[in-house]
């Protein structure tokens, strides 16, 4: 059930990730990734909030696979992230690389933790 | 030949690429689908190693670092062979880099595996988590990358 589960969520979350990037990328036209940056802050900020939710008994262990470890898990992405580093890197925009691993790390935990304290301001 | 090509500045989708730009509205239906079987097999592979090397709470989480690390040698793999080794199906790199390794990663487990470290009071077990990932993630890119150029440039002496 579980396996299941995670299989359904990860088959929801890459093609997000891929029409968020699509979407966000028709937009902007600098270097730096901003599609694969929106999504793995969404990702980071719903995971934290399921991650609180469960800690509070909010969240079932069935919503977690789905949505935590499946959608969140695929949604979000570290080979696509260190793939356009490396590229920025290559490509000598080494200020826009330097910026997305700082950036992403930095804005990711900020993300994760805003979920959990919306979680924490709903349940607690 | 292919050698001249551009690798994409994006792996999920560079849409400075017409291919890339085209694949879309070409074949949507085929396409999502490539990268929901994707995302769905990644996904149950990163479970699968969660769940078969899990690590005690408060200690370095070892199974998604390897994760992480590997998926992203895959990438620079497979970005080079689809580049400049080998002309592939359309689908491929929707269904191996956007949908299995897209799947596979996991940037929101490394964010949350931070936060519940520093939370817990392994500051220092944090610190050397987000650190060594990103370090060696982007180095195992990069040693993908290398590696399968050599291993081009080998095949075609």
């Amino acid at each position: 059930m579980t396996i299941l589960l995670v299989m359904i969520g990860g088959a929801v979350g890459a093609p997000l990730r891929y029409l968020t990037d699509r979407f966000v990328q028709n937009r902007q036209h600098s270097k730096f990734p901003w599609g694969t940056f929106t999504a793995n802050m969404a990702g980071s900020f719903i995971l934290g909030f399921l991650i609180q939710g469960a800690v509070l008994g909010h969240v079932s262990g069935n919503v977690s696979s789905l949505l935590g470890t499946g959608l969140c898990g695929a949604l979000t992405t570290y080979s696509t992230f260190g793939y356009e580093t490396v590229r920025l890197f290559q490509d000598k925009f080494h200020a826009y690389a330097v910026l997305n691993v700082v950036g992403s790390i930095a804005a990711g935990l900020g993300a994760a933790f805003c979920g959990i304290t919306i979680a924490d301001a709903i349940w607690m | 030949m292919a050698e001249s090509t551009r690798m994409p500045m994006d792996s999920d989708v560079d849409l400075d690429i017409p291919e890339h730009r085209r694949e879309l509205s070409r074949q949507p239906a085929a396409l999502i689908v490539a990268v929901a079987i994707g995302g769905a097999l990644g996904a149950l592979a990163r479970y699968g190693l969660e769940e078969a090397w899990t690590s005690p709470p408060g200690q370095f989480p070892w199974a998604v670092f390897v994760i992480n690390v590997s998926g992203c040698f895959l990438m620079g793999i497979l970005m080079v062979f689809i580049t400049e080794i080998r002309q592939v199906k359309p689908l491929v790199r929707p269904f191996l880099g956007v949908g299995v390794l897209g799947g596979y990663t996991t940037f929101s487990t490394y964010s949350g595996d931070v936060h519940q470290l520093v939370a817990d009071g392994h500051a220092r077990t944090a610190l050397v988590y987000l650190a060594a990932t990103a370090l060696t993630a982007l180095a195992a890119v990069y040693a993908g990358i290398v590696v399968t150029r050599l291993a081009g440039r080998q095949a075609r002496s």
